[in-house]
Parts: C-alpha cells; structure tokens; sequence
C-alpha cells in the first residue's frame, strides 16, 4: 500500500470567527464536491487543536452535518465533540439528524438535500460513528435521545456496530450511572459477554470492567462459565480485545484448584504474543490463578515460562522496558525462581535511558548471589565511574548492599569501596560512607581497619545522610580511633546549625564517646556542651527528649548507662528487602498498571480508584490466606493529602493491627518509627525487626514459605536501598499545604 | 483508560488534541508542556501529578502523549502509543511535525478509529487502510456493502487480512534480521552477549494462504525435558510471534502457522543468547599517558568465513572530554575525531572475512582544574553481515496453502547487524 501525503499543514494558522463563518456561508452555494467546506472545516480544526475557541461557529458548522461526503462529516462530529456540550441549548438542533425519526426509509438512499438519519444508514460504519459520536456528548438530552438507538445497536447484525455500541454503554454510564442501569443497558451488556463475536466480547468486558470499577458502579464478577466463554473468546480477539479478557480474570475467583490450572494452562500460550501488554497482563492472570492452585509442577512450570517472556520484554521499546522492569522488580520477590539465573540480562547498556539504568540496578541487587557476586560487582564498579550522579550513588550504594547481602563477596565489595573512597567524587565518597556503617553493623570486627581511610575524607562529607553515619562511625568506635575528641570536636563546632539528622548521630557519638573516655577532661567538657545545647538551645523536641534522657542516665548511673549506649546491636540482615507477602500479593493483582510502576496500590495516590484484593475460596493457597490483606475502600479526602518520606500510607492498615494483636505474639519490641531521624535512638533500626528467615534472600527457593509479617505490610517497599528512595518513581501529590486540590485548579 | 491524546512538537505546541473522555480540558496539555517538555531533564516517560499521569514516547522531535485519570495499564498505553506511530509511518512514509500538520484530519479519523472512549481498538494497518483513506468517499448504500466487508473483517477472527487479495505473481519474502548486543570487559571477557531477532515477512500472496514455517530452533524451556537434539538445532530462549500466528499450535506442536497480513509484517521475535557468534573481534589497547595524552591502539578482526564481509562498519572510539586535537592512522577505512560528540568515528567500509584492520591515534588534552577521571565510554561498533546469522539460526522450510492451489515463490535472506549495542570497553 502506498504512502498518502496530505497538504495540510497551511491549514495551521489562527483564525478570525468571523471570516469561517463568512466562508461557510460562502460554500453554502456553488459547492458541488463540498470542497470549499472541507477547505474552511480543515482550518477550523486546525484552531481547535491550536486551543482557539471556536465554539461560537457551532450553529454554522453544524449546517453542515448533512453532508455525505464522509470526511466532511467526520469534522463535523469532531467539532460537536468538543463543544457539544457547551452548547445544550443548541444540542437539539444536530440530534435529528443522528437519529431516525422513522424505520421506513430504511433502505432509502441519502436525500443529500434532507438530514441524515446516521443512526439508522444502512451503512455500518456510518450507524457506529454515529452512536459513537453521540455518546462522546454526555449531556442529558443527547444520551435521552440516544438512548432507543443504543438499545437497537447493541443488538445491531454487524458486528462492527455491536462492539461500538458496548464501549457507548461505558461512555453512557460515566454520564449518569442511574439512568443507565434503569434503562437496563448493563444487562445489555452483560448479554453480549456470550456473543459470537470475539471483538464484541472483548468490548463488552472492557466496559463492563470499567463500570466495575467505578465505587459507584455495579459489581461486575464472572463465573466459572463466563470465564470459560471468555477464555475461548481469547483466540479470535483482536491484541487489546485479549488485554481486556486476561485482566477481567481477576474477576473470576477459582473454587477448585483444578479450575485455576486448567485456566492457566489457556492462558500461558499467550506469553508468546508480540504485543507487551498481552504478555504483562498474561503474567498479571497466571500469577493471580497460581495463588489458587495446588499442583507444585504446574506452579513450577509456569515459573519457567514466565521469565523468557519477560527478559524478551527488554528488546522492546524503552517505555516498555520501563514498565517491564518495575514489575519484574515486585515479580522476583514473590517468584524468586523466575529470573534466577538470567541476572546478566539485567546489565545495563551505556545508552540506555536513566530510568531504564535505574530500575535494571535494583534487579541486578536482588538477583544478585554468591555464583553471580563477581560479575554483579565488576558492573556496579563500571557503573561507578559513569556521569549521572543519581546512577552512581545508587551504583555504591548497591556495592554495599551486595556487600551485606552476600557474604563471600564482601571483602571484594569493601576493596572496591575503599577504591572509589580514593577517587574523592564527593558524592561517590559520601555514598561510600554511608553503606560502610552498614556493612560495620553486619559484619562487627571485620572491616574496622578501613576507619582511618574514612577518617581522611571527613571534609568531604557535606550531606546530612553521609554526616550522620561518619558521626556514629566514630562514635561507636570511638575507643578505636586516637584522635577522635578532636574530629568529634571539630564536627560539633556548627552544632545548632547542622539538620536534625546529624544533631542527633552528633549528641549518641558524644555520649559514647564519653563513656569509652570518662576520664578525659575534654571529652567531658564536649559532652556538656553538647547536651546543653540539645536541652536549652534546641527547639526540636525528639532532640531535646533525648538529650535530657542522657543526661539523665549520665548522672544516675554512668555504668547502666554505658550498658544502655554500647548495647549490642541486632545484626543487619537484607531479609528486610523483601516486601511481605500479603502485600505483595494484592500489589500484583495490579501487574502492568501505574500502580506496579510505582508499587503503591492506586488506590492509595489515584481518586477513585479500584483497589483490588485476593478474594478467599476454598481454593486459595493457605499461606496466601495467612497473609490475606483485605481491602477497605478508603475514602480519599477531597483534597489530596501530602505524608512526608517515603512511606505511602497506607489505608489497611488500622483495620489489620487488632486481629494481627490477637493472633501473634508481639515483636520484640524495637523501634517502629517512621521517621528516618529518630532511626538512631539507642542505635537500634527500625528495619531490623521483620526478619526471620535464613540469612539468604530465597528461603528454599520457594515462595510458598510463610514469611514472618511485619506490623506494616508497606515498611519495607525502599527497604533494599536501605530507606534511598530519592530516585524511586513517585507519583508527585498534588495539593498540600496549598488551598486547592492541583486536580480542581489545572483540569 | 486513555482520557486524552497529544502530540506535541520541540516547542510544547499541540499538533494533535483529542479528549476521549469529559475528565479533562484541553489545558492539562499546558500541564506537560510545563512538566516535561521544557523541563530539560525528564528521567521517566510516566509522569504523575495528583491522580493525573502522563505517558510520552519520543519519535523524531514529537512527543507522542497519552493523559489518564485511572490506574491505566502502561504496557497497553505505551504499546498503543508505539502503534499509532507505526500505522502514521504506513500512511505518511515518516512521523514528524511536517508530516503530521499535513495531515492532521486524517490523524483524527485514526485516532478516533483506533482508540474509542480511550480503549484501543482494531488497529491492524492493513484493514484500517481500506476504510480511512484520504479518497474522497460519499455515503451511500453501494458503500454499504463494502462496509459490511470491511467491519466484519475489523471485527473478524482474521482481522488483519483481506480475503479478496489478488496477485499475478505469487512471492514471499522473510528476512531473519539479527541483531547482536554485546558488552565485553576491559579484560577481553565476554560479560553478555546475545542475539535479538526479528523474522520478517512480506507476503505477496493471493487469496486465503495457510502457511507453514520451520526453522532449526529448540526452545530451551521445554516442556520434555531437553532430549539430545540434532547437534544443529539452536536454541532459543525465547520467541514472540505475530497476532496472526496460532499460539496454542506453536504450544503444543511447536509449528509456526499462520494466515499472514497481506504485505511486510514481522511474523516472529526471538532470543537467543547460547552459542552466540561475534562477527567482529574488537581488540582495544588504550593508554593515558600522563595527564596530557591518550594512545589507542585497536584492532577489528572479521570472525567469520571469507566469502562473507561485514560492510557500514563504524566505530565510535571515545575520548576525554579535555581533548584538542587527535592524530589518527588507519590502514583501512577513514577516521575523524569528532568533538562535539567527544568520538573519533572510524569507518570502514568493507571487512572481508577474516581480514584484521588496524587503528592506531594519540589524543592530545589540555590541562584542567577538575579532578574528575575519564568515566571511559565503552566504543561502540555498528556493523552489518549479509547472510550470516550469529545465532546460527536458519529457516527450514516455509510451505504455502492455498485453495486455488498456485505456485509460490519464496525468498530467505539473512542480515546479522549490530547498532548502539555491540560494546567494548577499554
């Protein structure tokens, strides 16, 4: 087929109202191709695209609605589209000529001269624009009066017709929910699920999927037999006909383990299909089904198959890379068996975009283990030396992590660290810093000889995250480093002036170091300087409440107080880099959507939203009924709310805690804060209370163990990066401190 | 699902603007103009504010933008967005801003066609040419019963053929097009090598066709555990097929079959990332002498049989960003230092089979203040081998029925080529 080249282009040029309708009126005579007025309607949509209002030729160009001549027509509609409904006074002028006043000139041919009866032309693709267009202009005359037309469409023999028709009961919904059920449309619809047509079926549960969804809209749930019809439906459906089956899946809840396997036996041939989004959304059905299914070679099976997809999904397009790699990303941690072995496919090109290198970072982490360290950390040292600054940091960060996470590899992890220290990037050495004051944490009297290297570079530490953890650094090793009194010393000097985070690390180190050097005149004249200042000059109250509990306990009992301070800390573990699993769970019922992109569940940063949850059935694995996060229907506010850090809220939260009280004995009680700079009170870390399991990532390389739930099932989203979410996708909140919702002030 | 639709140009202006749904005004489109397109570091093609996300894709100087008020499916709005361009490329030979002012109007109708009330629709190129044209077409009933063919076809279980196709001659076309992605150390160790493949196909055949495809593969997740397999077969760790091709034959019998588009598809995608065959040995030795100079010495060997060559051969070799001038002597090919892009690009036109070509330069800096070592760039080869695959994948056989029962003619060519991802670093 050839290439058309079109001239339009001239046609971009703003427009006096005055002169279109000048025109038109010219064209009412001597137009016999209707050439002038496909001229003028041309420039007339070219100001519309370039934001002109152009509302006020409404009754001039809907003059032209009679026109046969199709492209005419289509701009015609188009024009109603966008000012149909400023205009309901006028409405009714154009709704005549959609509609038939009669069915016995059903057969006429066009009267050229007369208006148009689209609704009921014998031609199909003229009877489908027709509604279609109609039902794009949601006032109530026009939906009342399209009303007889839909119900006839929906029953339509064309099949083109038909389909159209069931996307119109989605649009007619939207306008008015009520009317729509009362006129019985959703039962229309829920007819055309057993239609002959796949493509019907396919629209027919895309707009009953929509309505669904709605808080306000019907239940829309399938059975065992419309999920079977559904499933044959799938062959014969256009690529995004089977998006919209495979994801209405989710809507079917398997009583029998033998129905789900059969289901996903159906749905795995379709891991094969060319389009992304078929095989995310196969993905998103077959690890919802897994979730009811018994027989392990199965679940073992489809584990297999998922992941060639899935890498293959990385030679499509970046955007698409994008999507695949933050779902890969939650998918590893409920499936850990899925991309075991493939992490080299997850190193990143040179030219790949900055999000694409991101998101690969995080994978490489997690799929990071003893047979793979080497090559993992020979490409973060790679990606050290690169010029994002954002990649970079999270490229150190990641050697240190890798560091904690696996074991044999950590001496090599620390050379490397000790390497980028020496290239004194200031970014590079602070990021440096922070991951050693884990790796210190996990692996107590192995790597302290490097101290002194990091005792070089104390200048260059000029970030509050990096300051802080040099600060406790020399804190906790205060009794190993000589001349700590003075770094100590010189750090205090802008005291008042440094953020919260490092005035906090600042008043432990100096109580530490008090207690390792009671006797030394300067260390006790620093320390009470220090805790007069935390308790007379300070304004923050967690600062100020700490230094008079040190205080304190200093002066009551120096000896129980150094128990307290230099008690043995709990050893990091990366356990908590696992999402929990009810959580996970329900966040991958949402695979492919914004909500993987973010890991948040949409209802949580999208009004209105569906949430969705995994529904309990006889079926259902009991290590995923264990873990079971029922979902409530938050009612957003109105106006969006902004929550500082990292932490989404979370909604089920309050609704969990009482029945999780009940039935499980309390964590030892460590500090749950959620705020980052009230982390080091008494050097115990909020994330270390979770774990449970084997040192290593994959506990029998199964994902059928139950995993010990902590209190907040959302903790521990950043928690591979040890709480370094600043390059995270976020969706940004709107509003906040500001009056207005940012929705209502901008759309 | 999709509420609105853009396309914008370099300079935030809307070339295209359709609302698909009453949720949004026409001014969310000053939203990204102001968020993305002249913030000059956008780090993510999904941007949300509020409850409102943005989706763009790139395609020469355009942005390609889709708005959504819903826990919209990502995959299928990018998927969607990567369509449209393909089908504007069909209609109008390249998408740009003069392209799509052109044909603004005819974009409208597409767009309204392929996407209703923001849910994609029928978007096969092939079908959608034979109902939105630029012809001049009247209403009427003779019309009509062409459009019966036409929407039982968009709505059919073959929607992306034609049943009254008609050629003299009968002739097809696969062209297996790999293409090699490599990343090997500065130690000559081969850290990821691995080829994608596209099949693609221009069929030119009359009426129904019922076509048969095999090739030499074995899909290395198979449900027998792998047998001992024909020493030839290679293996391919994953393949992705066109919507024409039956899935759950290729499921259960592993045939490739299908009834293909009318004209140019691409029938099949594939992995592999066993056995790969590098084409080109790329030998780099590079030194910094001093803070003043850097010395290159690299070596491009041709690893295949001599009757084959490699041709387009480009080499990106990066230098310090401190560079002045660059002396380059090359027995093959000719290379020039480019400063703008802080590369001397050496290109050659021909390797024959077997043949080594030699590069040898000496970068001159100039002395700065910033303490910052040379991050060292990977080089960077493209390159193209006519009738060599890298995987070493070959078609078996591509078989034609038809009822009518004609003669076909059918051609293989095979390309292996590398562009942006063969990388070497030194």
């Amino acid at each position: 087929m050839s290439t058309q080249q079109g001239q339009d282009a001239k046609f971009f040029q703003r427009g006096k109202i005055e002169e279109f309708r000048a025109e038109l009126q010219a064209a009412e005579a001597k137009d016999k191709k209707y050439q002038k007025r496909k001229t003028v309607l041309k420039k007339i949509v070219a100001n519309i695209t370039m934001g002109n209002d152009m509302s006020p030729l409404f009754h001039d160009v809907i003059q032209c609605i009679g026109t046969p001549l199709l492209e005419v027509k289509k701009m015609v509609y188009l024009f109603l589209i966008s000012y149909g409904r400023s205009k309901p006074d006028q409405i009714h002028l154009v709704i005549p000529s959609f509609l038939q006043v009669s069915s016995s000139n059903f057969s006429r041919m066009s009267d050229h001269s007369n208006v148009l009866k689209d609704c009921n032309d014998p031609n199909p693709l003229i009877r489908a624009l027709a509604i279609r267009t109609m039902s794009y202009i949601p006032i109530p005359v026009v939906t009342e009066s399209l009303s007889d037309q839909l119900r006839h469409c929906l029953k339509d023999r064309d099949p083109y017709v038909r389909k159209t028709a069931a996307i119109c009961v989605a649009k007619v919904y939207t306008a008015d929910p009520r009317k729509a059920e009362r006129k019985g449309f959703v039962e229309l619809l829920r007819d055309m699920l057993i239609d002959d047509n796949a493509t019907v079926v396919a629209n027919a549960v895309a707009a009953l999927s929509e309505i669904g969804d709605r808080q306000d809209g019907v239940i829309f749930k399938l059975n065992l037999t419309i999920a079977n019809r559904l499933l044959a439906a799938l062959g014969e459906s256009s690529e995004w006909g089977q998006i919209y089956i495979l994801d209405s899946l989710l809507r079917y809840v398997p009583e029998h383990h033998s129905d789900a396997e059969m289901m996903a036996e159906r749905v795995i041939v379709q891991l094969q299909h060319a389009n992304s989004a078929v095989v995310l959304t196969s993905i998103k059905a077959l690890l919802y089904l897994m979730n009811y299914m018994e027989n392990r070679r199965l679940i073992d099976y489809i584990c297999r198959k998922m992941g060639p997809p899935l890498v293959t999904l990385l030679s499509s397009g970046p955007e698409v890379q994008y999507v695949a790699l933050r779902n890969i990303l939650l998918i590893i941690q409920r499936r850990p068996t899925v991309l075991k072995n493939d992490v080299k496919a997850f190193f990143c090109k040179y030219n790949d975009p900055i999000y694409v290198k991101l998101a690969k970072l995080e994978i490489m982490y997690r799929l990071a283990r003893e047979e793979n360290a080497r090559e993992v950390l020979a490409e973060l040292e790679e990606y050290a030396s690169e010029v994002d600054v954002d990649f970079v940091r999270k490229a150190v960060r990641s050697i240190g992590r890798l560091a904690i996470k696996v074991e044999p590899a950590a001496d090599k992890c620390i050379e490397s660290l000790l390497k980028l220290i020496e290239t004194k990037v200031t970014y590079v050495v602070q990021e440096a810093v922070i991951v050693t004051k884990d790796i210190f944490r996990r692996y107590p009297g192995k790597y302290e000889g490097i101290i002194p290297t990091l005792c070089e570079n104390l200048d260059a530490l000029d970030e509050p995250e990096a300051k802080a953890a040099m600060v406790w650094i020399l804190g906790q090793f205060a009794d190993r480093i000589e001349n700590v009194d003075e770094l100590l010393d010189d750090l205090v000097y802008n005291f008042l002036d440094e953020p919260a985070e490092v005035q906090l690390a600042l008043l432990t180190a100096v109580v530490k170091l008090f207690i390792y050097k009671a006797q030394s005149e300067v260390t006790k004249a620093l320390v009470h300087k220090v805790l007069k200042w935390a308790t007379e000059d300070i304004d923050n109250p967690d600062l100020r409440d700490r230094g008079f509990m040190y205080w304190r306990m200093l002066a009551m009992n120096p000896s129980v107080a150094a128990e307290i301070v230099l008690a043995e800390k709990p050893a990091i573990t990366t356990d908590s880099d696992r999402m929990d699993r009810g959580a996970l769970d329900q966040l991958l019922l949402h695979t492919g959507t914004l909500g993987s992109i973010y890991h948040k569940n949409p209802e949580t940063f999208i009004r209105n939203a569906a949430g969705r949850e995994l529904v309990d059935s006889p079926a259902l694995n009991a290590n995923s009924r264990a873990v079971l996060v029922s979902l409530t229907r938050p009612q957003l506010p109105s106006t969006a709310i902004s929550v500082q850090g990292p932490g989404p809220i979370e909604p089920t939260r309050p609704s969990l805690q009482p029945d999780e009280a009940a039935n499980k004995t309390p964590q030892p009680i460590l500090v749950e804060s959620t705020r980052s700079d009230e982390r080091d009170l008494l050097d115990v870390e909020g994330d270390d209370g979770a774990g449970g399991d084997s040192g290593d990532g994959y506990p029998d390389g199964d994902d059928d163990v139950a995993v010990v739930k902590a209190a907040d099932p959302y903790a521990e989203l950043g928690g591979a990066f040890g709480g370094y979410t600043t390059d995270a996708p976020q969706p940004v909140k709107g509003g906040g401190s500001r009056s207005g919702d940012l929705d209502d002030l901008l759309f | 699902m999709i509420s609105a639709f853009f396309i914008f140009n370099q300079k935030g202006e809307v070339l295209i603007s359709r609302l698909y749904r009453t949720d949004f005004k026409r001014s969310i489109a000053d939203v990204f103009r102001i968020q993305v397109v002249s913030n000059s570091d956008v780090r993510s093609p999904i941007i949300t504010l509020g409850s409102t996300s943005f989706f763009h894709v790139r395609v020469n100087n355009l942005y390609v933008v889709c708005v959504t008020k819903t826990n919209a499916n990502a995959a299928l709005v990018f998927e969607f967005c990567y369509r449209f361009i393909s089908i504007a490329k069909s209609y109008f030979g390249k998408v740009d801003e003069e392209s799509v002012k052109n044909n603004f109007v005819l974009i409208y109708e597409l767009i309204d066609e392929i996407s209703d009330f923001g849910y994609p629709q029928n978007s096969e190129i092939d079908t959608l040419k034979s109902y939105i044209t630029t012809e001049s077409v009247i209403s009427s009933a003779i019309v009509a019963e062409e459009s019966s063919k036409i929407t039982s076809q968009a709505t059919g279980a073959t929607s992306w053929r034609r049943g009254d196709v008609k050629y003299k001659k009968n002739e097809a076309f696969v062209d297996v097009v790999e293409t090699v992605n490599l990343s090997m150390s500065a130690k000559g160790t081969v850290l990821r090598a691995d080829v994608d493949g596209h099949i693609q196909m221009r069929a030119y055949l009359s009426g129904t066709p019922e076509c048969k495809f095999g090739l030499n593969d074995k899909l290395v997740i198979d449900k027998n555990s792998q047998g001992s397999g024909a020493s030839d077969a290679v293996e391919l760790d994953d393949c992705r097929f066109h919507q024409c091709v039956r899935l759950n034959e290729f499921d259960t019998s592993r045939t490739i079959s299908f009834i293909p588009p009318d004209g140019e598809f691409e029938l099949m995608r594939y992995r592999s990332t066993s056995n790969v065959k590098l084409p080109l040995r790329v030998i780099p030795t590079v030194h910094e002498i001093g803070t003043s100079q850097v010395s290159y010495n690299v070596a491009v060997k041709a690893n295949f049989g001599n009757k084959l060559s490699a041709t387009n051969v480009i080499l990106r070799i990066p230098t310090p960003l401190n560079t002045t001038s660059v002396d380059c002597k090359v027995a093959n090919g000719k290379a020039k230092y480019v400063p703008a892009e802080n590369v001397v690009i050496w290109k050659i036109p021909r390797i024959q089979g077997g043949q080594e070509c030699t590069f040898s330069a000496t970068a001159d800096l100039t002395s700065t203040t910033t303490r910052q070592v040379w991050a060292r760039p990977p080089i960077d080869v493209d390159f193209e081998v006519l009738m060599l695959t890298a995987s070493g994948l070959i078609v078996r056989f591509l078989k034609v029925f038809e009822k009518s029962n004609y003669q076909s003619i059918k051609w293989v060519r095979y390309l292996t080529k590398a562009s942006g991802s063969y990388q070497i670093r030194f």
